[in-house]
């Protein structure tokens, strides 16, 4: 690999990377997509993906209640099944954690992490001091993982270094008490090739997950730009054989969305990615699908969401 | 020079669009005279769990319109369907074999049926519901409320008013509708659809299919979001089966006479009712 470290050897390596076939990968995505996944395979891929769901909640309006509420969701989706496994982890705002942490260990969660979104989430637009200060407080606070935002201006405006630095000075905050994931915000990238970019950034600055987007902006996880992405943490892996997991995350409400992510994981990265270590999904109202699609297969009738919670 | 002819294609109703049948299947409907007519989609249980989708999301909505505003879309529906006389005419004469005259005395029937049940919108609550008296200082109203998603068997004959009677009263009352048109009688069903679609009828709050009554009517018994149904176009042994899956779902399942009714809109309906302390 031709990145030492340096800054000239930094803007080298991603001005090098080849642009992405925009086409190709808006063709590849969309046949992908249309891949049957039936009857066991059906069966498996939802409880693998009940397995990788951040469980999100992100409002102004967040409760302690609400977020006690999620982690008891969280443990155990659904309380007449105890076959449905818990949840990859709950994603709050930074000054929810400790009630998170607290909650679900209470409950016999100790296992489920608490990811905290930071880095002055979701605009990424404040100083680095008070970026830092953030991310500081959600660790202490006891995040097992950090969801930082980019500063998309200084992407956009072509301070590569600059955004470089700032994923560094955050991963150093996290040490080895949080993982990090890097929200690029695609949405705000405008184009694969800027995609695909950043998401090269982001790995050679530390980050363990990338991120699609912050689900506050439209169009968030496409599944071209999950693509993208998982092509770049392939070659990363090739590169360097460190694995870096990958997080798409606003707009997976269904079963079948949720399918589709899998099936690109697996043509894409490989069945080494199947895992919620490397892979997980952003969402909120996806649960509740899948919840009723795992009734659906089990009664062999069709499902009521009267039979859910209402988040 | 002779014309190459342009025939419709009967395409379901889902969701405010018209789509083909997910299976991609088609069958044959016969005129009475039994020559081809038409090949209408052949609806898919797939088809039907969409159908139940874009109706229990069209349903808060419908049920939160204001009574009258109910009422007003059931008249603009009559309004648009005498539009479209003509072309309900030729699809009655070829499919059930009848006279114009006839046909068009049916077409005019369903078109009153909208008519009288629009007026109903606003007056269930003053006709079904009431203030009770209680020993206390309390208000207590009871007021009727839709059930939720109600799926309905048109009747085979008459194929156009058959459907419209079952139809307008479930929408009346501010539940959604899964329609399964007639096996053999659907097109005018069908094109009740396009009725629909420009009547400012909010989008899934009828969805229509049509295909086979037997492969679907298992389906609609055992679907956990389907809260009634209207067996008006089923066999009495077809009626029983649906009863027995329905049960474990607690499914309101009923037949009606063909008279038109309020009992027709009520029977969908729950009774609210609401304490509310007297001075506050």
């Amino acid at each position: 690999m031709m990145f030492d470290g340096s800054q000239a050897s930094l803007r080298k390596f991603l001005s090098d990377l080849p642009p992405v076939d925009q086409v190709g990968a808006d063709a590849r995505a969309a046949m992908l997509a249309t891949r049957s996944i039936k009857t066991s395979s059906k069966a498996w891929a939802i409880d693998m993906a009940i397995s990788m769901v951040d469980l999100t909640t992100l409002e102004g309006a967040d409760t302690p209640g609400k977020v006690k509420s999620l982690c008891a969701k969280a443990v155990r989706p659904d309380p007449t099944d105890l076959t449905v496994p818990s949840v990859g982890a709950i994603c709050v705002y930074n000054d929810m954690v400790k009630t998170a942490r607290a909650e679900l260990d209470l409950i016999g969660g100790k296992s489920i992490p608490v990811a905290a979104v930071a880095t002055a989430f979701p605009s990424g637009r404040a100083s680095i001091e008070v970026k830092k200060l953030d991310t500081q407080n959600a660790v202490d606070a006891g995040a097992n993982e950090i969801d930082m935002v980019i500063d998309r201006g200084a992407f956009l405006s072509g301070k590569l270094i600059q955004v470089f630095e700032e994923i560094q000075i955050i991963k150093h905050i996290c040490g080895d008490k949080a993982h990090l994931k890097v929200i690029l915000e695609t949405g705000e990238l405008v184009t694969y090739d800027n995609v695909r970019k950043a998401s090269f950034l982001a790995m050679l600055a530390g980050a363990d997950f990338i991120k699609t987007s912050t689900g506050k902006v439209a169009p968030a996880a496409t599944a071209p730009v999950v693509l993208v992405m998982l092509e770049a943490v392939r070659d990363y892996f090739t590169m360097t054989g460190k694995k870096i997991g990958v997080k798409p995350a606003g707009g997976i409400r269904t079963t079948k969305d949720a399918i589709k992510q899998l099936v690109l994981v697996n043509e894409t990265a490989g069945d080494q990615w199947l895992t919620p270590d490397l892979f997980r999904i952003g969402a909120s109202a996806l649960l509740n699908d899948l919840l009723m699609q795992r009734m659906k297969l089990r009664t062999g009738h069709y499902a009521s969401a009267n039979y859910v919670t209402i988040d | 020079m002779s014309r190459i002819d342009v025939n419709k294609t009967y395409k379901l109703f889902i969701g405010g669009t018209f789509p083909r049948s997910e299976s991609g299947r088609v069958y044959e409907v016969k005129a009475a005279n039994k020559k081809f007519l038409a090949n209408p989609a052949l609806a898919s249980r797939k088809d039907l769990r969409d159908a139940v989708v874009a109706a229990k999301s069209a349903q808060a909505g419908w049920a939160s319109a204001t009574a009258f505003n109910r009422g007003q879309i059931l008249y603009r529906i009559a309004e648009m369907m005498q539009g479209r006389a003509d072309q309900f005419t030729e699809e009655i004469v070829a499919l059930e074999g009848v006279t114009n005259k006839v046909a068009k005395l049916q077409i005019e029937e369903a078109i009153d049926t909208w008519v009288w049940y629009s007026g109903w919108c606003d007056k269930l609550s003053t006709y079904a519901g009431s203030q009770n008296q209680v020993a206390g200082p309390f208000y207590n109203f009871t007021t009727p409320e839709p059930l939720g998603v109600v799926a309905i068997f048109a009747e085979s004959k008459p194929s156009l008013l058959g459907a419209v009677r079952t139809l307008a009263p479930v929408m009346a009352g501010g539940n959604t509708a899964v329609l399964i048109a007639s096996e053999n009688f659907p097109l005018p069903a069908i094109t009740l659809g396009e009725v629909l679609s420009t009547s400012d009828v909010p989008a899934g709050v009828v969805n229509i299919l049509s295909g086979k009554t037997s492969e679907l009517y298992p389906w609609i018994g055992s679907h956990m979001e389907i809260d009634g149904v209207d067996v008006a176009g089923l066999s009495k042994r077809q009626e029983d089966e649906l009863k027995l899956v329905g049960a474990d779902n607690l499914k309101r399942i009923s037949r009606f006479s063909t008279a038109n009714h309020p009992e027709r809109i009520l029977s969908f309906m729950e009774q609210k009712t609401i304490w509310h302390p007297i001075g506050i």
